[in-house]
């Protein structure tokens, strides 16, 4: 397997499937990726090891099969033979197949064991999958954030080129040491997704009501893609995973500043905010966590996903407005935003729809404030 | 002699009716075998062009032509109209017409059952296709609609979805009931089990099959339905259930389903190879204990499905070393249709090329199976276009080659007109470059990362899925060529003789009858030695 070297291999693939050679110049652009883990690394030599067995078998049996074919052809006169069986060949290779067979399974249960390993990390960090981000929550430290994608909707409409990293970039990155054993605990909020960083080999499905494990220790910094792997409905493809990997001391600071900025955002709620601060926060709001559905001109894509512009709810009591937003819609795309944006973004996306559109003109002109969620929350709980 | 028998007494000939009453009343197999076959000829198209959709969107990165909810539809009912409503109802159409005249019987055990069989199909696809044109969109989440997708956030067409796979899995049933009844009842006196064509073992085989798993499927459905209706939660965790139950439900129908759409394929190109090598199978017992052990092993592999939902390590071993097995049985067969060909005295007509590219083709999809039963693998290459590919492999060089295979074999006896050998060799060289074309750079995009089910991807998957495209439309209108064939052989093809190849009175008794076969095809039953 190591003895064919690198361009031998890349000639053949592409000469086989009549492939023009530049333009795949790196092995990952044509199969699978080596990965940084210890776990990946073995994941790919045990790849590469059945799919050269597989070439192998196919060699000698298409060897076989071409052979009869050009010279048994009846164009050449050959006389066909008259036998129809023979016991100890069908044995013969009844038993080769189980030979080789269990030569592959044996590889392939070290490996599986050592990849299947779901004891306590140092770090662990529930995953969550939302229609259509993810949610990163560090249980030891409290940090809990969204990721979301960061390529715009013009890049995918066309309408502007396409960046280098289109459809694998998030505003905000998992962030995690080298060298210590991470823990993935992956659920679902919604439907099933699945969690997969190609670089570490973890793939695992992220299932509503059920928590799965996955580990991983990464002994390079560097940045690893990912992306969802279960079709989760309409924005499947627009959910992707970036994970920064950085040095210990990198990430010490990140988490003092993460917990920082958590202190930070719950003393906005204190905050005396005005009409146009809230409408421009809103904004921001909206276009990160609205926009898929809704769109940003508001008329959503009825009708499973209703427009905001003109709707009753939007320009009628803000309170029925609230309680759409911290309950969602049971049975309906709409979920729940009561744990996923805090009181200041809550009131000030729904300020924001409220006075967008045309319903500035239609509504009744009430804005929210966060304490109008706080005390939505505090009655709730009541 | 059957002429003159026929202008002289007209009393003992059963010609079939006059006009569409003939299609929508008749009892007869052949008739209802045809039925099958343009039924899934027409679905073919449809199926297809929403391949051709698929592709001309997943031409170069970005959204050009669709958006990702009209996207959603045209995968979903891409599978499922090939799964359900191309691959089984052509192989259910050539059962009709070829297991009465392999087995020396004049008809089907149960006709006017075979009836209701076919016409159910029309309606169950009517239903799901209807969805399509209604406001919320036809089903959108998968051909294996898993749940809660398909349940709790599905469109409100869900429903008639549900329905027309009930109809669906009625219409199976009941054409496997007359298909079994058929093969144990109604032999040629002598032909013992061991001595049926293997076509007509594949068939006994799959119809058990079909008889065992499509009842799981309509309980699947089934409680979909009451988790959408009437509030029980089978499928909810929030309410006591389980996503993943779901998913265990439908792949212990959905893996035996797999062997479904190929084993009658393997009795096929068994029967194209022994012609066509003029000799006889290799290993005939062989053969029919490996199709058993594969349709039993089909039911202990379903969860390397979901080797990624979260099993015990035992779990997860077990159903590696399980489908591992499945390998075993399947090489058998290979080596068998190799070791028939050698020795033998080949030729190339086009029913043997597609045979021959089964064999290589179906093989290259089971390398990459056993490559996806290695459960640490799987982790890499699950839902990523390498899965596509490895199935695409099975179900398209694999099923649909040896439906269009056996096509071209017996059509000059079903229509006693041979069809155009030149048009037949060209059909056969554009399909096989562009199926390898289509599906073979799957592997790469797949193995490269690219999941699958994605309207729009990142740029290092472009220039393969460019590849993919092109080969994807020069199949698709490839396969026009096909329907040309048939329609100049039916109208214009030179007269067929009885035997249509050479020397094939020892192939099977469908050789012994005349082309086109009388109606009735066996009226006297032939003895077999």
């Amino acid at each position: 397997m190591k003895s064919i070297s690198r361009v031998t291999r890349k000639f053949l693939y592409a000469l086989l499937f009549l492939v023009p050679i530049p333009a795949f110049t790196e092995p990952s652009d044509y199969n699978m990726p080596i990965g940084v883990t210890e776990v990946s690394k073995e994941i790919f030599d045990l790849h590469m090891l059945i799919m050269w067995i597989c070439v192998w078998i196919g060699v000698v049996v298409f060897g076989v099969m071409f052979f009869s074919l050009i010279k048994y052809r009846k164009s050449t006169g050959a006389k066909a033979a008259k036998f129809d069986d023979h016991f100890w060949l069908e044995i013969f290779w009844t038993v080769a197949a189980t030979v080789i067979l269990v030569g592959m399974a044996i590889p392939s249960t070290t490996v599986m064991i050592k990849a299947y390993d779901d004891s306590e990390g140092d770090i662990n960090i529930m995953i969550t999958g939302y229609q259509w981000k993810w949610q990163y929550k560090y249980i030891e430290d409290d940090i809990s954030f969204f990721s979301n994608l960061a390529t715009s909707q013009e890049q995918i409409d066309n309408a502007f080129p396409k960046g280098e990293f289109y459809l694998t970039e998030v505003d905000e990155p998992m962030v995690i040491p080298i060298n210590k054993r991470i823990r993935f605990l992956i659920t679902g909020n919604d439907v099933i997704h699945s969690w997969w960083v190609p670089d570490f080999a973890v793939k695992q499905d992220a299932v509503p009501g059920f928590i799965n494990t996955a580990w991983t220790k990464v002994p390079k910094p560097g940045i690893y893609r990912g992306a969802c792997t279960e079709l989760c409905g309409l924005k499947h493809a627009f959910m992707p995973i970036v994970v920064r990997a950085v040095e210990q001391e990198e990430y010490d600071a990140w988490v003092v500043e993460k917990i920082a900025l958590a202190e930070a955002e719950k003393l906005l709620t204190e905050k005396i905010w005005t009409k146009a601060e809230l409408i421009e926060r809103g904004q921001g709001v909206y276009l990160k966590n609205c926009v898929a559905c809704h769109q940003a001109s508001g008329q959503g894509l009825p009708p499973v996903f209703p427009s905001l512009d003109g709707s009753e709810i939007v320009t009628g009591n803000k309170n029925r407005n609230i309680e759409i937003l911290m309950e969602g819609v049971q049975g309906a795309a709409m979920q729940s935003f009561a744990n996923q944006l805090s009181e200041v973004d809550i009131a000030s996306v729904i300020t924001y729809t409220r006075e967008s559109w045309g319903n500035a003109s239609t509504g009744d002109g009430e804005i929210v404030v966060p304490k109008d969620i706080v005390d939505y929350k505090n009655n709730v709980n009541l | 002699m059957s002429t003159i028998v026929e202008t002289h007494d007209d009393h003992g000939h059963h010609g079939p009716a006059k006009g569409l009453t003939r299609w929508l009343f008749t009892t007869n197999h052949k008739d209802i075998g045809t039925l099958y076959l343009w039924f899934s000829f027409l679905m073919l198209f449809i199926g297809g062009s929403m391949a051709m959709v698929i592709r001309a969107e997943l031409f170069e990165p970005g959204l050009q032509i669709v958006q990702p909810e009209f996207f959603n539809q045209m995968t979903t009912n891409h599978g499922l109209i090939m799964v359900f409503g191309v691959i089984m109802p052509a192989f259910v159409g050539l059962a009709n017409w070829m297991v009465p005249m392999q087995i020396g019987a004049p008809d089907m055990a149960l006709p006017r059952l075979n009836n209701l069989s076919f016409w159910l199909l029309p309606m169950a696809f009517g239903i799901l296709i209807s969805t399509l044109f209604m406001d919320a969109g036809g089903p959108n989440f998968g051909w294996t609609f898993y749940a809660p997708l398909s349940t709790t956030y599905a469109p409100d067409t869900v429903t008639f979805f549900i329905f027309s796979v009930h109809i669906m899995g009625a219409s199976s049933i009941l054409g496997s009931i007359n298909i079994i009844t058929t093969i144990l009842n109604m032999r040629a006196p002598g032909m013992t089990l061991m001595k049926m064509p293997l076509f007509v073992w594949s068939w006994l085989i799959t119809a058990y099959l079909l008889i065992a798993v499509m009842p799981v499927l309509a309980g699947t459905v089934t409680m979909m339905l009451m988790d959408i209706h009437f509030g029980t939660s089978f499928f909810n965790a929030a309410g006591g259930g389980d996503p993943v139950l779901f998913q265990h439900i439908f792949w212990f129908f959905g893996h035996p389903e797999v062997y479904i759409m190929i084993l009658p394929a393997f009795g096929i190109v068994s029967h194209i190879i022994e012609t066509f090598s003029r000799k006889p199978i290799f290993g005939y017992s062989s053969m029919v204990y490996a199709m058993t052990s594969i349709a039993i092993l089909s039911f202990v592999v379903w969860a390397h499905h979901m080797f990624t939902v979260g099993m015990p390590l035992a779990g997860e071993l077990f159903f590696m070393y399980s489908t591992m097995l499945i390998a075993i049985p399947t090489g058998v067969k290979v080596f068998n249709w190799v070791a028939t060909m050698f020795k033998g005295s080949i030729s190339f007509e086009t029913p043997m090329l597609f045979a021959i590219a089964f064999v290589s083709l179906f093989t290259i999809g089971g390398f990459s199976g056993l490559m996806l039963a290695i459960v640490p693998a799987d982790f890499q290459y699950h839902d990523t276009y390498f899965v596509v590919a490895h199935f695409h492999y099975v179900l398209v060089p694999g099923s649909l080659f040896g439906i269009i295979a056996g096509v071209y074999y017996w059509l000059p006896k079903w229509t006693g007109n041979m069809y155009d050998e030149t048009l037949g060799k060209l059909h056969f060289w554009l399909s096989f470059f562009s199926v390898n074309l289509t599906f073979f750079p799957m592997h790469f995009v797949g193995l490269a990362g690219m999941p699958r089910r994605y309207p729009d991807y990142a740029l290092q998957f472009a220039d393969f899925n460019a590849i993919v495209s092109v080969g994807a439309f020069i199949f698709g209108f490839t396969q026009l060529l096909l329907l040309f064939i048939v329609i100049k052989a039916i109208r214009t093809g030179k007269k067929a003789s009885d035997e249509v190849w050479e020397d094939t009175k020892d192939w099977g008794l469908e050789w012994t009858l005349d082309s086109p076969p009388p109606y009735h095809s066996f009226t006297v039953q032939p003895e077999v030695k």
